[in-house]
């Protein structure tokens, strides 16, 4: 794909295998600018009027669907909100059929959460419009990725060269796929660490290790994963307190990386498991930041896949 | 001299190797002569090569029960398209095909259709739940080639023991899905660098070579257990008794899929234990690259594998270590294939492009020896489950299969007989494409043959 001053951009956010790096830096440059829409009185801008935007979640999951939905507001689309707990699929309706049903009401964009790897890149073939992965499974969710990325530049400035630690059950994360596709493209060093059965065998573009000093030692920065307490069934962990042990973030750890490295976690948070209690209240925590952010990079996606040039 | 059908100028070439141009004269079901004779059908088969029929261990024919996924017509009938005269239907179906008057029910449905012969596999299990031994001496009256519990796991090793050694006092193969369920857990596709990139769960190879191993051992003790029986064995009697001089083969690993795993059974073959093996057309031809897709139609238990496993099979079908090519034929719903990577069920129909595939895949493309690859369409699995096989000579059995080495096609899933009209190979340029397939001295298939 070839990179020019204005790019033009795929349409859909499946992953960032079909993006390049001169997109995402003007995804992330409009994400400035709907940021200072946001500080307005008045937060609300026209670009998107007419538009018709589906929050399609057939996974749970409030946060980000609020975030999305308005994110599109904001540019004055119009929002169709659909969640499984309204819908059919509990009575045997296929994703794909649901989909079909949705396309009937004139929607120019999907928004899609789902439990399995790859639906959305199905959706895209079935459904021919903008689709935005708000994640799959296990395996990407791309404007987590960016608005973490988006986050750590307010504070880091460039990334180029900049270690960023991922730590927690990286095997089953999306949040830990995408930023180690996106936050290398940007020029970071990714190390991934967490127990050594819930890492993958590889996760290209980041180093994988079991040593949580090993991965904090002179971090640029540090992402704490959620630890889904379904774990311990399935034989993966052997228990809450066996984790907090080896690798909670703690102030005292965190002092093995550099100076006010800035914690980032994607949330929901499991107070006292991933972080000490404290430390997502403390000024190096990003947290609060990052929700803020997530509304502006949405709606810096929105707009791109919607107005901006196609490629 | 008189028959019913003769091919002119064919080249023939069977199991042991080529024989040259014949004109071959069919009667009363058998070869009447490779030098001519008169005929009222007379078929110009000049750039065409005649065959024994093809005979598949292993299609899943869904009847009884799912008859929307496929049923024995259009199985049957998607077999003799694909050059097949012969094939093993697995006993997964609904109810499961596990006593003796649903294999009877089978063979008659089958025989009334008259495509592709049909010889059932019934479940070594009642119900195929790993529990109780099925009827084997009564399944096997009524018909049964093979006992399996495939589609399941055989968990209990304490059941297939005593499973392998009361179905060869009964003169059965017993064959297996050789994968640890507790190390595959729920793998949608092969563990290894794309199933980490991609976040879909993974299976590992080592489900189906730990699996593999256990199962070694469990033969090595059947064998040291069972050898005063195998006198009696040898008396058993009926149409599938094994050929004289040659050692019962005790189990048959079904769809092999990893390097280690063939490396395991080659080592066990040396030492002479009585185990074979297959391979499907999918492991031969596609790896798990093909998942970066996300396209469940490349959903298959086990799953493809890494070209580095490919490129060990094909060695293995080439050395012997592997008996024969079995389909795995798993037909499904559209629909089905259609759900997520998670959700749409393991499964890839192939029995009408089986042949024209490897052909093009392995001789065209890899230099494999012709009559080699025959041979494991052929000789391999009639050896492996007692039946004789058929060569090109006066008096064989004109089960046969006319097909075309030059002519290229595109394989379009639409024409298909079978039901599943889905294939990772949609649109594949192939070559080798049956034209006449005769059972018995019957066309059962027949599709641009130019007669004169």
């Amino acid at each position: 794909m070839s990179q020019s001053a204005v790019p033009s951009f795929p349409r859909h956010l499946l992953d960032f295998s079909d993006w390049n790096r001169g997109q995402v830096e003007s995804i992330l440059e409009t994400a400035q600018m709907m940021q200072e829409v946001l500080a307005r009185p008045v937060k609300k801008v026209p670009a998107l009027t007419g538009f018709t935007v589906a929050t399609v979640f057939f996974e749970p999951s409030t946060r980000t669907r609020l975030s999305f939905e308005l994110a599109a507001r904001r540019m004055s689309a119009d929002v169709l909100s659909f969640a499984t707990a309204t819908s059919s699929t509990t009575k045997g309706e296929t994703y794909r059929d649901t989909l079909r049903t949705l396309e009937q009401m004139g929607i120019d964009a999907y928004v899609i959460r789902v439990d399995a790897a790859g639906v959305c890149h199905q959706a895209y073939g079935w459904l021919h419009k903008p689709v935005i992965n708000a994640g799959d499974g296990w395996r990407a969710h791309p404007t987590q990725a960016l608005l973490d990325a988006f986050t750590l530049r307010e504070r880091l400035g460039s990334l180029e060269g900049k270690k960023i630690a991922i730590v927690g059950d990286i095997l089953h994360s999306r949040v830990a796929r995408s930023n180690a596709e996106l936050l290398t493209m940007l020029g970071a060093q990714v190390v991934a660490c967490g127990p050594a059965t819930l890492l993958p065998g590889s996760l290209p573009g980041a180093t994988l290790t079991t040593s949580l000093k090993e991965a904090l030692l002179e971090a640029d920065a540090v992402m704490a994963l959620r630890l889904q307490k379904e774990r311990m069934d399935k034989g993966l962990l052997p228990s809450l307190p066996e984790y907090i042990a080896a690798y909670q973030i703690t102030q005292e750890r965190l002092a093995w990386a550099r100076p006010l490295a800035p914690l980032l976690h994607p949330g929901p948070m499991n107070r006292d498991v991933e972080l000490e209690g404290t430390l997502a209240d403390s000024p190096q925590s990003l947290v609060e930041r990052q929700v803020a952010n997530g509304q502006a990079i949405r709606m810096a996606v929105l707009y791109h896949l919607l107005v901006g040039k196609r490629s | 001299m008189k028959g019913e059908i003769l091919f002119k100028n064919a080249n023939l070439v069977d199991g042991r190797g080529e024989h040259g141009r014949a004109d071959v004269l069919i009667g009363e079901g058998r070869i009447l002569s490779l030098s001519g004779g008169e005929a009222p059908r007379v078929i110009e088969a000049a750039g065409m090569i005649l065959s024994p029929g093809f005979f598949d261990p292993h299609a899943h024919l869904r009847e009884p029960g799912q008859e929307v996924k496929e049923d024995l017509t259009s199985g049957l009938t998607a077999a003799a398209k694909g050059g097949y005269t012969d094939l093993v239907s697995m006993p997964n179906t609904s109810p499961v095909v596990d006593n003796a008057e649903i294999v009877a029910a089978l063979k008659k449905k089958a025989a009334s259709i008259g495509q592709a012969r049909l010889h059932p596999a019934a479940a070594l299990t009642q119900g195929q739940e790993g529990k109780i031994l099925s009827e084997a001496r009564l399944l096997r009256e009524a018909g049964a080639v093979m006992l399996t519990d495939d589609g399941r796991t055989n968990e209990d090793a304490g059941v297939l023991a005593q499973g392998l050694q009361y179905a060869a006092s009964w003169g059965l193969l017993v064959s297996v899905h050789a994968e640890d369920a507790s190390l595959r857990r729920g793998g949608v596709m092969n563990e290894g660098e794309v199933s980490f990139r991609l976040g879909l769960p993974g299976n590992t190879g080592f489900a189906e070579s730990a699996r593999i191993a256990r199962d070694l051992e469990i033969v090595r003790y059947v064998e040291s257990r069972g050898s005063q029986e195998a006198g009696q064995r040898s008396r058993v009697e009926g149409r599938n008794t094994q050929v004289e001089g040659q050692k019962q083969t005790l189990l048959h690993v079904q769809h092999l899929s990893t390097r280690r795993g063939l490396e395991l059974i080659r080592q066990a073959r040396a030492e002479g234990l009585p185990i074979t093996t297959e391979v499907g057309p999918h492991h031969l031809t596609l790896t798990d690259q093909s998942l970066n897709s996300l396209n469940p139609i490349f959903k298959v238990a086990p799953p493809l594998r890494t070209q580095a496993d490919l490129e060990a099979l094909i060695e293995g079908l080439l050395d012997g270590s592997i008996d024969c090519i079995g389909t795995d034929h798993a037909p499904h719903t559209q629909d089905e294939k259609e759900l997520d990577m998670l959700r749409a069920p393991f499964g890839i129909p192939s029995l009408e492009i089986c042949w024209p595939l490897l052909y093009t895949a392995l001789v065209v493309g890899h230099g494999f020896p012709l009559h080699t690859l025959i041979e494991r369409f052929t000789d391999g699995p009639r050896r492996i489950l007692g039946f004789p096989p058929i060569h090109l000579t006066e008096g064989a059995q004109a089960s046969l299969v006319l097909w075309s080495p030059g002519q290229e096609r595109p394989v379009v899933p639409q024409s298909f007989a079978s039901r599943a009209k889905f294939s990772p190979w949609a649109g594949w340029a192939l070559r080798g494409w049956p034209s006449v397939t005769l059972v018995e001295g019957r066309v059962v298939y027949e599709q641009g043959a130019v007669q004169i």
